[in-house]
C-alpha cells in the first residue's frame, strides 16, 4: 500500500514554567481577529490558561475538536496533590461548559495552529518558553477507497444499532429532501 | 470613545455613560482622565469620608491590548491620610477584565446603606448583598465571590477588615497585587463596598493593530535583550527589568544593612552574616511555591507563598522585609507569616510595619503605657507583639483605634510628645525607611514635589548613584536609547562619587530639574497608559520609554501623537493634579522630606533646588502653576478657579517660568 508524508504539528506545553500572564490568549485572539490584529478578546482565544492561583494551577489548554454532546461521564484529576477542574484537561468545545466558544454566537473555536505563520502566535508571544512549537514528519498509509468504504459501513452500522434502522433511513431521507 | 460605569451607592442607580473622545485627546486615560473627573466633580472642601468623595477604579489606555505589562488599575480618591488626591495602583488582572467588559472606569459616588459587592459581567451590573462577607479576609473574599457567582474567571478587588474599619492605611487587594498606599481601602470601606468583581468577554479595539504588533515586536526584542543582559555596575536588584525582583533574589545585604530597622531608625551595618544569609535564603526558598506574573507580563515579580499551617497567599516586592525589619526580628519566617495575616486584613505593607514600630517606640519612651498594651505578649516576644498590634489596628480596638489613623494622625491624638516619633512622613504619609548621610538633590526634589507621596516616588530611568569610574559611566551611556536628550548622557558621565561634581551640588539645580521632570513625566505616562512602572519609568533602560511610547499610542488610538504632544498631554494632567491639591491647601510649605532623611542638610541649597524646579515646571514660588503655564496647557478654567479662590494672585501669572519644557 502507498505511503504518504504527513506533518504532525505539536505545541509542547511546559505548564510548570507558566507564570500565568495569559499573553498567549491575547496573541491568539488578536491574530484571529478580522481584520487581523484589529481587536483583542481572550474570550475568543483558542488557548486559555485555566487558572486557580492559590491552588498553584496554571494550565494552558488549546481548543480541540467540537463535541456536539457531552461525554457520558466526566473526570476529575488530581496530580501532585492538585485537584484539577472537572474535565480539566479536555480540549473539546462541548455543551457542558463555556470554554472555547465564540462569546457572541456560541460557535465552537478550534486551534488551527495559526496556519500560514512560521509558528503559532501563542508560542511566539510566550516569552517564558512555556509553549514550544515542533513539527514531526511521519509516513502514513494512504487511505484507499476500499478502506474509506469500510469505515463508512462501520459508521452506518453503529448508527443503525443506536437509533434503529428505520429512524436512520428516515433521517437519510430527510437529509436528501433538504439537499 | 469609551464608557464609564457610574454607580451611585446611595440610590443603587447604575449608568453606563459614554465618554467624550476629547478627554482622551486632552488627558489620555488612567490617572490623567481620573484627575479630570475629580477636578470637575469633587468640590475642594470635600473631606475623605464625605459622601461626595468619588472613588474611581480606572483602567489605562493600554489595558487589554497586547502591550506587555499594561495591567495597572489606578484607584483615585481623596486620601484620609494626606487629605489630597491619592492614586495608588495595582497590577494583577482586574483592569484588563474591566476593559473586556466594556468600561474604562468605574466611578463610585455616595455610600451604600449596608455592605455590598459589585458584580460586573459585560453589560450586566449588579449591586449584591455582601453582609455575609463582612469580616472575611481580603484574599479569601476573592475566592468566595468567584465560587458564589460560579465565575472562576472573574477578577475581584476586595478589602479586608482594615478597610471595613476605615483604617487609614487599608489596602485594596486583588490577585497578587494591591493598591495599598494612602488608604483606598478605607474609602472603599466607608462606602461599604466589600469588593468589585468583573468578568468581560468583549473586544478591545486597536486603530492600527498591525502597526501596534510591529512596534510590540521591537519592544519584545528589547525585553528579551534586557532579560539576558543585566546592567553591570549596579546592584543586582537594579540590574534587570520588571519590579525589583524581591521574590527571586535572596541576597538582602543591601536592604538589611542600608535601610533602617524599627521605626525607620537604625541601620545595622554588619547584619548580613553568613548565618543570616543561610537562614533568610532558606526561609525564602521554603516559602516560595512558584513565581508568578500580572496580566500579560513576561516577568515574574510575584510569588505564590506557602507557609506551613497558613493559608496560601501571593507576595510581591518589599513587604517580604518590612515587618521583620520594623519589628527587629532576625528571622525571615516571621516576615512570611505576618504578611499572610496583614494581606487578609488588607493593610499597606509599607506604612503598617512603621506604625507598629512607632507604637513600640512610644511605649519604650513612656508615651504609651502598659495599660495601652494590656494583653500584649511580653517585650521579648517581638513577633507576638507585632501580631498583637496588627490585630488591634485592623480591629480598631484599644490603642489600635488610634494607630489605625497612621503615625501622623495617631501622634496628634496621643500628644505628649508623640509627634517627634512620627518622623518619617511626607505630607502625613509614611515613607521608605531610609536614613542617609549626604543630601541627594535629585531625591530631595522627588520626595518633596510629586503628588504620589510615596515610594516609588518618581525615580527610575536615571541611576540612583554615579558609578565610581568614568569608564563605567561612559559604557552605561553608550547604549542608552531611553534618554529624551543627549545632554543627559553628558550629565551622567560628569557625575562623580566625590569632589566638585558630586552630590549635593552636582547635578546642579537646573540639571536636577530636567532629570526629575523627565522621570516624573515617564511615571505620569505609565499611569495614564496603565503600564507597570517596572517595565518603564521605574527601572534603568526599560523597554518602554519616551522615544517609543508615542508610536504605540498613535497605533493604538489613531491619534497622531508625537513626542512633544505626548509630553504636553501628561503635563496637562500633572498640572491639573497639582492645582487640585493646591486647591485643597497644599503648597511649598508641605514640600519637605523628613527632617532626618539625610544627616547633612543644606537649607539654602534646598530652597534653591525647590525654587529652580518650580520655575522649570512653570509654578510660582508657592508651587502653584502660573496662569501662563495653565494657559499653555489649555487649563485656563483652572487658572480662573485658582484666582477666584485667591490661591493664584494677580501678577503671579507671568513670572519666572522661562525655562520649562512643553
Amino acid at each position: 500500500m502507498a505511503k504518504v508524508r504527513k506533518v504532525i504539528k505539536h505545541i509542547k506545553v511546559d505548564a510548570d514554567r507558566c507564570n500565568g500572564c495569559r499573553s498567549c490568549e491575547i496573541a491568539c485572539s488578536a491574530f484571529h481577529a478580522e481584520p487581523k490584529y484589529s481587536s483583542i478578546n481572550p474570550a475568543r482565544s483558542r488557548i486559555r490558561v485555566v487558572t486557580h492561583r492559590l491552588k498553584d494551577i496554571w494550565l494552558p489548554l488549546f481548543a480541540g475538536g467540537y463535541a456536539p454532546t457531552e461525554c457520558a461521564g466526566r473526570d476529575i484529576y488530581t496530580i501532585d496533590g492538585k485537584e484539577y477542574d472537572e474535565c480539566g484537561f479536555c480540549r473539546a468545545s462541548c455543551p457542558s461548559r463555556d470554554l472555547f466558544k465564540e462569546p457572541d454566537s456560541g460557535l465552537p473555536l478550534k486551534c488551527d495552529m495559526c496556519e500560514g505563520e512560521d509558528e503559532p502566535l501563542c508560542v511566539k508571544w510566550c516569552l517564558n518558553d512555556v509553549l514550544v512549537y515542533q513539527e514531526r514528519e511521519v509516513w502514513v498509509e494512504e487511505e484507499t477507497e476500499a478502506k474509506k468504504r469500510e469505515e463508512l459501513h462501520v459508521g452506518i452500522e453503529s448508527l443503525a444499532d443506536k437509533y434503529g434502522r428505520d429512524k436512520l433511513l428516515d433521517a437519510i431521507a430527510r437529509m436528501k429532501e433538504k439537499d | 470613545m469609551g464608557f464609564h460605569l457610574e454607580i451611585d451607592l446611595a440610590t443603587g442607580n447604575i449608568e453606563k455613560t459614554e465618554t467624550d473622545p476629547k478627554l482622551t485627546e486632552l488627558h489620555l486615560g488612567g490617572l490623567g482622565t481620573s484627575v479630570k473627573q475629580h477636578w470637575d466633580r469633587v468640590p475642594a472642601d470635600v473631606k475623605p469620608f464625605d459622601d461626595e468623595n468619588l472613588l474611581i477604579f480606572s483602567t489605562g489606555l493600554f489595558n487589554g491590548t497586547p502591550a506587555f505589562s499594561a495591567n495597572r488599575t489606578v484607584v483615585t480618591f481623596i486620601s484620609p491620610q494626606s487629605e489630597l488626591l491619592a492614586y495608588p495602583m495595582m497590577g494583577g488582572f482586574w483592569s484588563a477584565e474591566l476593559k473586556y467588559a466594556g468600561y474604562d472606569k468605574v466611578i463610585f459616588s455616595n455610600k451604600s446603606p449596608d455592605w455590598v459587592y459589585i458584580w460586573i459581567k459585560d453589560d450586566k451590573v449588579e449591586i449584591r448583598d455582601a453582609r455575609h462577607l463582612k469580616g472575611r479576609g481580603a484574599l479569601e473574599t476573592q475566592d468566595l465571590i468567584r465560587e458564589e457567582l460560579n465565575e472562576p474567571d472573574a477578577q475581584v478587588a476586595a478589602i479586608g477588615l482594615a478597610g471595613e474599619n476605615r483604617c487609614f492605611t487599608a489596602s485594596i487587594e486583588q490577585s497578587r497585587s494591591s493598591a495599598s498606599r494612602l488608604g483606598g481601602g478605607a474609602i472603599m470601606g466607608d462606602k461599604k463596598i466589600k469588593a468589585v468583581a468583573v468578568r468581560g468577554t468583549g473586544d478591545v479595539n486597536l486603530a492600527d493593530g498591525a502597526e501596534f504588533m510591529r512596534l510590540m515586536q521591537e519592544v519584545t526584542e528589547y525585553i528579551n535583550f534586557r532579560n539576558t543582559h543585566p546592567i553591570p555596575d549596579v546592584m543586582t536588584i537594579m540590574s534587570g527589568i520588571g519590579s525589583p525582583q524581591e521574590m527571586l533574589h535572596t541576597d538582602e545585604k543591601w536592604h538589611t544593612e542600608g535601610f533602617s530597622w524599627g521605626n525607620a531608625r537604625k541601620r545595622r551595618k554588619n547584619f548580613w552574616t553568613e548565618d543570616i544569609e543561610k537562614s533568610w535564603s532558606g526561609s525564602q526558598t521554603d516559602a516560595i511555591k512558584r513565581m508568578i506574573s500580572c496580566y500579560n507580563c513576561p516577568q515574574s515579580c510575584g510569588a505564590l507563598i506557602d507557609v506551613e499551617n497558613l493559608p496560601r497567599y501571593m507576595m510581591k516586592c518589599f513587604s517580604k522585609l518590612t515587618y521583620s525589619m520594623a519589628a527587629y526580628v532576625d528571622n525571615l519566617d516571621f516576615g512570611f507569616k505576618i504578611v499572610q495575616q496583614a494581606q487578609e486584613y488588607g493593610v499597606d505593607g509599607f506604612s503598617t510595619p512603621q506604625i507598629l514600630a512607632f507604637a513600640v517606640e512610644l511605649k519604650e519612651n513612656g508615651i504609651l503605657t502598659d495599660k495601652d498594651f494590656e494583653g500584649c505578649p511580653p517585650d521579648d516576644d517581638k513577633e507576638g507583639r507585632f501580631f498583637w498590634l496588627l490585630d488591634r489596628l485592623a480591629h480598631r480596638e484599644g490603642i489600635g483605634d488610634v494607630l489605625a489613623d497612621g503615625t501622623y494622625w495617631a501622634a496628634k491624638r496621643i500628644g505628649n510628645g508623640a509627634e517627634e516619633f512620627a518622623h518619617n512622613n511626607i505630607k502625613k504619609h509614611e515613607q521608605l525607611p531610609i536614613k542617609l548621610g549626604m543630601l541627594d538633590p535629585l531625591y530631595y526634589l522627588m520626595y518633596s514635589t510629586n503628588e504620589k507621596i510615596s515610594i516609588t516616588q518618581i525615580e527610575g530611568n536615571w541611576p540612583q548613584a554615579p558609578f565610581p569610574e568614568r569608564e563605567q559611566r561612559e559604557r552605561f551611556v553608550k547604549d542608552w536609547p531611553q534618554v529624551p536628550d543627549e545632554k543627559f548622557k553628558e550629565y551622567f558621565v560628569d557625575w562623580e562619587l566625590r569632589g566638585e561634581k558630586s552630590i549635593p551640588h552636582f547635578p546642579t539645580p537646573p540639571m536636577c530639574s530636567e532629570i526629575v521632570d523627565w522621570m516624573e513625566m515617564l511615571h505620569n505616562i505609565d499611569d495614564a497608559l496603565g503600564l507597570c512602572a517596572g517595565m518603564a519609568s521605574f527601572c534603568l533602560k526599560p523597554p518602554y520609554h519616551i522615544n517609543n511610547y508615542h508610536q504605540l499610542i498613535s497605533a493604538a488610538t489613531g491619534m497622531d501623537v508625537d513626542r512633544d504632544e505626548l509630553k504636553r498631554k501628561v503635563n496637562r494632567s500633572r498640572n491639573l493634579h497639582r492645582a487640585l491639591n493646591n486647591r485643597r491647601g497644599m503648597s511649598r510649605k508641605d514640600e519637605k522630606p523628613p527632617k532626618d532623611h539625610w544627616r547633612k542638610r543644606f537649607p539654602e541649597l534646598e530652597e534653591e533646588l525647590l525654587s529652580t524646579y518650580y520655575t522649570y515646571k512653570g509654578w510660582n514660588h508657592d508651587g502653584i502653576p502660573t496662569r501662563k503655564r495653565l494657559h499653555e496647557l489649555d487649563l485656563d478654567y483652572v487658572a480662573d478657579d485658582l484666582e477666584k479662590r485667591g490661591i493664584l494672585k494677580d501678577g503671579q501669572g507671568q513670572e519666572g517660568n522661562q525655562a520649562h519644557q512643553g
